[in-house]
C-alpha cells in the first residue's frame, strides 16, 4: 500500500477544508474525501451567517481558494466507509472500494439538522406551513417567503430548541447556534416582509458569542420581533389552513394561543450519519453519537487512537468560526504528530 | 348535599390573533419600550410592588400582548417615582411608558 497523503481528511465542510489548507501551508499534503459531489458541507445550505450576515458563498470560496492554491487533493463523491489501522498507518476505504492510507486521519464528518418529524406535536411533515430553519434559510436565499399555497405570510412564529434540551428526543444538550440563528432569520424575514408580525417562543435566549446580544437587541428595537418565554406544547391546523400554536407564557403565567401563517422550527444539531458510524466503529462515541475527544479541556483534537484526530461539529454543536479555529488547532496537532512519527 | 362537578371560569388563555394590536402609539411616544427584555428589575425595585398587588413588568407584558383593559385601573397605583427607570438594564423609560399607557387607556390619572 502506498501512502496517499500525510493526512486523510474525511469530510469537506468548513472544518475539513480549513484543516487541509493549513496543513498544506505548512508543507504537508492532505487528501480530502467528500461524500457529496461538491465540497462546503452545510455551508451550501446557508445563505448568510450569523451574527454579521457574512455571505456563506464567499466563505466557501475563501476555503476552496486556500485549498486550490496549495498541496491539497480534493476527492468529491468519495464517501469514506471504513477506517482501520494498518501497521503504523491508517487505511481508509471509500464506498467504491478504493483504499487510501496515511499516517494520520482527521475526522470532520460534522452534524446534521434534527429531523423535526420526530416532534410530531409541532406538525412538521403534517401541516405544509410548518417548516424547519434550514428550509426558511433556502427561502431567504431566494429572497421570497411564501406559504405553501403561495400566500405572503402576515405572521410568522419561531420555536426554539426543537430537538435540543429535550429528553423526549434523547437530546439533553443545547445546540448552541439556533438562538442566534433565529434572531438572524427574524431580521432577514422582516426585511423581506416589512408588514409581518413575528413571534419567537423561547425557554432561554442563549446569546453566547460576540455581537450576539447586540443582534438580539436590534431584532427587538429595529425589527420589532416579539419574544415570548415558553415552550410551544402543540400545534393544530385551522379551518382556513393556518397554524394554531399553543404555549404557556411563563412570564405572565397564562396560556397563550395564536394563529400564524408560517411556523419555523429551529432545529438542533445531531451527529451526521458518518459521525455516528465512525464514532461507533472506532469506539469513541459520546452518549449522543458525537465523537468523544481524548480530553475536551486540553486534548480536544486527539482521540483514544494515535493518529486519529477530530475537528468541528462532529464533536458537539459549534458555529463556523469556532469550527475553523478547531480545525486550525487540529492541523497543528497533526503536524506535531507527523514530525514525531514520520520524518 | 355535596356538590359534584366543577364550574368553568372565563378562560385564562390570551389569544394573540384577536387581542394583539401593535403598540405603535406607545412605541412612537416611548421608543425604548421595544428594548425591554423582561428581566423584572423594574418590578423588583418598585415600592408599590412590595406592598400592594402592583407589578409593572406584568402590565408591560399585558399591554404588549394586547390584553389591555384589565390593567387600566391598576396603572393608577403607580406613584411615578421613577425608581424603575433607574435600574433598567436596557434603558427603558418605564416612567414615560406608564404615563403613555395611562393616556392610551384613559385611566383616571392620565
Ligand atoms: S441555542 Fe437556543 S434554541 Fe438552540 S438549543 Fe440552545 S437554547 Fe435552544
Ligand atoms: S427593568 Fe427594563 S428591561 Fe427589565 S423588565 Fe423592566 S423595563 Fe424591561
Ligand atoms: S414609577 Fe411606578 S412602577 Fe416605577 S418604581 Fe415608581 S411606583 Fe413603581
Amino acid at each position: 500500500m502506498t501512502q496517499a497523503a500525510d493526512c486523510i481528511i474525511i469530510g469537506g465542510g468548513p472544518a475539513g477544508l480549513q484543516a487541509a489548507g493549513r496543513l498544506a501551508q505548512a508543507g504537508y499534503h492532505a487528501t480530502v474525501l467528500e461524500k457529496e459531489e461538491t465540497v462546503g458541507g452545510k455551508l451550501n445550505k446557508w445563505d448568510k451567517l450569523f451574527p454579521d450576515f457574512y455571505d456563506a458563498k464567499k466563505l466557501k470560496k475563501q476555503l476552496e481558494d486556500d485549498c486550490a492554491s496549495s498541496d491539497v487533493t480534493l476527492m468529491t463523491g468519495a464517501e469514506a466507509v471504513k477506517v482501520e489501522p494498518e501497521g503504523s498507518m491508517w487505511k481508509v476505504t471509500v464506498k467504491d472500494g478504493r483504499t487510501l492510507s496515511a499516517p494520520s486521519v482527521l475526522l470532520c464528518t460534522g452534524f446534521e439538522p434534527f429531523d423535526a418529524t420526530r416532534k410530531e406535536e409541532y406538525g412538521y411533515g403534517i401541516y405544509p406551513d410548518v417548516i424547519s430553519s434550514v428550509e426558511l434559510e433556502a427561502m431567504i436565499g431566494k429572497g421570497e417567503i411564501k406559504t405553501r399555497d403561495g400566500r405572503t405570510p402576515q405572521s410568522v412564529a419561531y420555536i426554539q430548541c426543537v430537538g435540543s434540551r429535550d429528553e423526549k428526543t434523547g437530546n439533553h444538550y443545547c445546540s448552541v447556534n439556533c438562538c442566534i440563528c433565529a434572531v438572524k432569520q427574524c431580521i432577514e424575514v422582516k426585511q423581506l416582509l416589512p408588514e409581518a408580525n413575528q413571534y419567537c417562543f423561547y425557554m432561554d435566549l442563549r446569546m453566547t458569542g460576540q455581537h450576539f446580544e447586540e443582534r438580539y437587541r436590534e431584532s427587538q428595537e429595529k425589527y420589532n420581533v416579539h419574544f415570548i418565554r415558553g415552550r410551544v406544547s402543540e400545534t393544530a391546523l385551522t379551518q382556513d389552513g393556518r397554524i394554531q400554536v399553543k404555549a404557556e407564557d411563563t412570564l405572565l403565567s397564562r396560556p397563550v394561543k395564536m394563529t400564524v401563517d408560517l411556523l419555523v422550527l429551529m432545529v438542533g444539531m445531531e451527529p451526521s450519519p458518518s459521525t455516528r458510524h465512525f464514532a461507533e466503529e472506532l469506539q469513541m462515541s459520546d452518549p449522543y453519537g458525537f465523537y468523544l475527544s481524548q480530553d475536551h479541556e486540553s486534548d480536544d483534537n486527539l482521540t483514544r487512537h494515535a493518529g486519529i484526530f477530530l475537528a468541528g461539529s462532529g464533536k458537539r454543536p459549534m458555529a463556523i468560526p469556532k469550527t475553523r479555529k478547531d480545525a486550525d488547532a487540529a492541523a497543528w496537532e497533526i503536524i506535531r504528530y507527523l514530525k514525531q512519527h514520520t520524518r | 348535599m355535596k356538590a359534584f362537578g366543577f364550574n368553568l371560569q372565563k378562560t385564562r388563555t390570551y389569544e394573540i390573533d384577536t387581542t394583539h394590536s401593535p403598540c405603535e402609539e406607545l412605541e412612537h411616544a416611548v421608543p425604548s419600550f421595544r428594548q425591554c427584555m423582561f428581566c423584572g428589575s423594574c418590578a423588583a425595585t418598585c415600592s408599590a410592588n412590595s406592598h400592594i398587588d402592583f407589578n409593572i413588568l406584568r402590565y408591560n407584558l399585558l399591554f404588549r400582548r394586547g390584553t389591555r383593559q384589565e390593567i387600566a385601573n391598576d396603572l393608577d397605583n403607580c406613584m411615578l417615582c421613577g425608581k424603575c427607570s433607574l435600574v433598567c438594564p436596557r434603558g427603558v423609560n418605564t416612567r414615560a411608558m406608564i404615563m403613555e399607557m395611562r393616556k392610551e387607556l384613559q385611566t383616571d390619572r392620565p
